[in-house]
């Protein structure tokens, strides 16, 4: 396994499908039945102000909800066809394919190298050293960071400026060859400079990969993606193309969020 | 959502400005056409004079409004409905502003007719013109009233101005034909006429730009050339 | 006309500005006497603490040499009882005190009574034939020769030289008769008395003799101990953090458990002790006064400790790479070991360290589990019998003898200095891997 494998589905086509998908926390019901799909090669934006269940829905999609205490999902959610959140699917198996970026950069506190290396080291990705190179030098190029940390591999990745450290962990998940790419808030920690550096690197990413990205800035969604899905009080309230999302929404909540009327 | 504030409240009063300079130069903008419908019937040339110096008015208030929706532009970042409506308001005070410009070139040739010395029926012509002034305040109308309906019915009726025309130009025709001495009024009043026309036509424009500014959409089927125009969507 | 509304508004009469001046003198002297208050209390502790460093060293910085006596000793078979066999056996068995007494008597001929030889005597160590059968065996040949040797003076002698007892006679606290004093001056003018490093201190253990006790089988006693401690309690501890940080649900059990565990850290400790009597001892049969079950109670002492650090070492690993690993596909324990083991281990080692050092100090429980009877030999494995240094230092300090009083001191000091190094340990090991998120 040279580079990270992606699987290239037609354009458009449903690479996530939700059906009724809600989850609760509790008492709470974050997620009240939504219906949407995520097509394969696209960049699809999920907007929608704080607690609107968008970040719910995103973490989902890797199962990284199992992780909270208390939280239930039902209806269906599934990746090319086969259910999420089937007993048999393993969870490490899930999020191999479907990799995420957070919202704070949060490399780990080793070398750039063992940052890229640990994801394709704990799923055996890599026969010999030479592979483990071969991935980590990919993965970086692909993220657009060879450049500039190739004559410093050995140094901590927590050393790296913030937009740096991004994209580190955007070269990490693509490391592991994920089909989907997760980004939940990608920039909120970013400066202008790196954002734009960060969304240049999305649009590169489209081409072979399946992003969602979770944002609260209408202008990166509206930079970035091609369709694009309002999320209100859990309810999904409105999905299309970004374009038309922007000009011309034709629901009376999505055109108060994003003309900033909102309450 | 009309009555939907937005959270940063100054931005509404800026789009209130915005529109306020709009419905201010519509206003100038129909007394202008109006004066020089009067002037040309009336044959008062103070009048005329008048409306020619009134022009510049709307031109500054034009540039007001392309510098005011530009600063709108890159301080707000306007979306949807308030990105239609600050577009809409650079696209329809650029139509104003050419109304004001055939009103005054309106109000120069019915000077130039009246120095020619050649008495020519302007009452078709005239005809013509309050029926296209009737087009222009319903349309200014439906703009500060947000009515797409009305605006429609505007978009609708250009054919009617299309047709009144097309019979006071051959009227003229006719005038010239029979009588070479007229010619050179005849030819000034025709070009009057095509004036009148061309303000119809900006009115159409700004009912077609209201329509999008409303609805996020152009009025559907072709302009009407006496073709049945469907409703909204 | 807008100032006037604004500060009818703030209910206020006179600006902002001028109510905050006239109260900053007010909070300025507040500070200054809260700040003085607290630079008293750090002197106060600091000065508690001279006091208590300046007493122990002043006491026992003595004992870290000893007097000894120079006398011509001649090796002669006949006293020594061996008569011409030079086996090893023979001389080990020889008479030394014999050639002891022999060449006092010779130093001071005037010593006739057999009270006055017997005072003589009793000036050189019970242990100084020690010295001459190491001398003899090692070198047969001085079997018949005089040489000039120094041998161990007794602890009377010692203090008297030290200046810890007066040598005037007559005077309170004099314990050498007048005879004694007088030979003492002879031989200090002749320059036979002098003081050395006291290396039986270090390598000898507990005995009667002052000046023959060592420290030497209280430290193997205590490094043992904390050997056993550390074997038992780091895994265990670590385990059980990880377990309840971790993994556990977060419900009413686990609750329960952690609440317990903090008032475990709260138990006094003699209790821990009366628990290795009654389990260890009585139940498994373990042997009394042993480093093994010492270590054992020390370990059910400090494991609270180390699960309470580890617990918070764990919990200062941020969630985000928690998440970050579990995102690509990491499971739970490759998220512990691969992650928040590593990360948190400084911070693990610390509170280790110190439930150690607080263990190494810990002298309650080790007396309800033997630990506090008198041990001469030095202990040579974990199941001998074997004291620790505090209860060293709590059976000097309970002797009688003026010269234990030094030597009391002289542990502490030892033991300090092991705790400052272990302390000192943990201090270097957090700068080392501290880190920045």
């Amino acid at each position: 396994m040279n580079s990270p494998v992606t699987v290239h589905l037609p354009l458009g086509t449903a690479k996530v499908a939700a059906r009724s998908l809600s989850v609760h926390y509790g008492e709470k019901h974050a997620l009240q039945s939504v219906d949407l799909e995520i097509r394969a090669g696209e960049v699809t934006a999920l907007i929608g102000p704080s607690g609107c269940g968008k970040s719910t829905f995103l973490r989902c999609i890797n199962r990284m909800n199992d992780m909270v205490d208390g939280a239930r999902v039902s209806g269906s959610l599934t990746l090319d066809g086969s259910d999420i959140y089937d007993r048999s699917l393993d969870v490490v198996q899930l999020r191999a394919r479907v990799g995420m970026v957070f919202q704070k950069p949060n490399p780990f506190p080793k070398s750039i190298y063992d940052n890229i290396a640990y994801g394709p080291r704990i799923h055996g990705l890599a026969r010999n050293q030479d592979e483990l190179d071969e991935i980590v030098m990919t993965s970086l190029e692909r993220a657009g960071l060879l450049a500039e940390v190739k004559d410093r591999l050995t140094e901590s990745g927590t050393g790296l400026s913030g937009g740096q450290q991004q994209r580190l962990c955007i070269a990490r998940a693509i490391a592991v060859g994920p089909e989907v790419i997760l980004m939940d808030e990608p920039c909120s920690a970013l400066d202008p400079i790196a954002t734009a550096k960060v969304e240049e690197l999305i649009d590169d990413l489209r081409d072979n990969y399946t992003i969602v990205i979770v944002t609260h800035s209408m202008q990166q969604a509206a930079r970035v993606s091609q369709r694009t899905a309002f999320f209100h009080l859990g309810k999904l309230i409105e999905v299309g193309d970004t374009e038309q999302i922007f000009t011309n929404p034709q629901q009376p909540l999505t055109q108060g969020y994003i003309t900033g009327r909102f309450g | 959502m009309e009555e939907q504030v937005h959270t940063v409240k100054s931005y509404d009063g800026e789009l209130g400005h915005l529109t306020g300079i709009i419905a201010r130069m519509g206003g100038m903008a129909e007394a202008q056409f109006a004066s020089s419908l009067h002037a040309l019937a009336r044959r008062d040339e103070a009048l005329a004079q008048r409306v020619i110096e009134g022009d510049a008015r709307i031109d500054e208030l034009d540039k007001e409004v392309q510098s005011f929706a530009v600063r709108l532009l890159a301080l707000r970042q306007p979306m949807a409905v308030d990105l239609r409506q600050i577009v809409g308001a650079l696209n329809i005070s650029g139509e104003i502003e050419r109304v004001g410009d055939y009103a005054a070139n309106l109000a120069k040739r019915s000077l130039v007719l009246h120095h020619v010395g050649v008495s020519v029926p302007v009452a078709g012509v005239v005809r013509l013109g309050d029926l296209v002034r009737g087009l222009l305040k319903d349309v200014l109308d439906a703009y500060l009233e947000k009515d797409v309906a009305k605006a429609l019915g505007v978009w609708s009726r250009d054919e009617e101005v299309d047709a009144m025309y097309n019979g006071v130009m051959q009227d003229l025709i006719t005038l010239m034909t029979e009588d070479s001495g007229t010619i050179t009024a005849a030819t000034h009043l025709l070009f009057i006429a095509k004036n009148i026309e061309r303000i119809g036509d900006h009115a159409t424009n700004i009912a077609e730009a209201l329509h999008y500014q409303i609805l996020g959409t152009s009025p559907a089927g072709s302009r009407p050339k006496g073709n049945t125009v469907g409703g909204p969507e | 006309m807008t100032e006037t509304t604004q500060m009818a508004r703030l209910g206020a009469v006179r600006p902002t500005a001028e109510i905050v001046a006239a109260r900053l003198k007010r909070r300025h002297n507040a500070e200054r006497r809260f700040r003085a208050v607290g630079l008293g209390a750090v002197l106060l502790a600091l000065g508690f603490l001279g006091v208590l460093l300046f007493t122990i060293v002043g006491n026992g910085i003595t004992a870290f040499v000893q007097t000894s006596i120079r006398v011509d000793v001649t090796f002669d078979p006949a006293q020594l009882g061996i008569e011409g066999d030079t086996s090893a056996d023979a001389l080990a068995a020889a008479n030394y005190q014999a050639i002891i007494k022999q060449a006092l008597y010779r130093t001071f001929p005037e010593a006739k009574t057999r009270g006055e030889q017997r005072q003589l005597g009793a000036m050189v160590s019970s242990g100084a034939d020690i010295e001459l059968r190491k001398m003899l065996i090692a070198d047969p040949a001085l079997l018949g020769q005089t040489r000039s040797v120094w041998l161990l003076a007794d602890d009377d002698i010692d203090m008297a030289v030290k200046g810890h007892i007066p040598r005037q006679p007559g005077i309170a606290g004099n314990r050498l008769s007048d005879n004694e004093i007088r030979w003492l001056d002879e031989l200090e003018s002749r320059g036979a008395v002098k003081t050395r490093f006291n290396t039986l201190l270090w390598t000898s253990g507990d005995s009667r003799e002052p000046e023959l006790a060592g420290l030497w089988g209280a430290v193997v006693g205590s490094i043992y101990s904390l050997i056993i401690t550390l074997l038992v309690s780091f895994p265990l501890g670590v385990a059980t953090s990880v377990y309840l940080e971790e993994f556990a649900p977060k419900n009413r059990w686990t609750d329960l458990i952690e609440v317990n565990i903090n008032n475990l850290a709260a138990v006094p400790s003699v209790v821990f002790g009366l628990l290795g009597l009654a389990v260890f001892l009585n139940i498994f049969g373990m042997p009394r006064s042993a480093p093994l079950v010492g270590g054992l109670v020390l370990a059910l002492i400090c494991l609270p400790t180390i699960i309470i650090a580890a617990r918070a070492a764990m919990k200062a690993v941020p969630p985000s790479i928690r998440e970050a690993a579990a995102g690509l596909g990491a499971s739970k324990l490759q998220v512990v070991t691969d992650h928040v083991l590593p990360l948190s281990m400084p911070g693990i080692l610390t509170g280790t360290i110190l439930g150690m050092a607080h263990a190494l100090g810990e002298t309650a429980p080790l007396l309800m589990i033997g630990m506090v009877a008198f041990i001469v030999d030095i202990p040579a494995t974990p199941l001998d019998p074997s004291a620790v240094l505090p209860v060293q230092v709590y059976l000097w300090a309970d002797s009688p003898e003026r010269a234990f009083v030094e030597r009391t001191s002289a542990a502490i000091m030892v033991l300090l200095l092991f705790l400052a190094l272990m302390n000192l340990s943990a201090i270097l090991l957090r700068k080392k891997f501290e880190r920045r998120w």
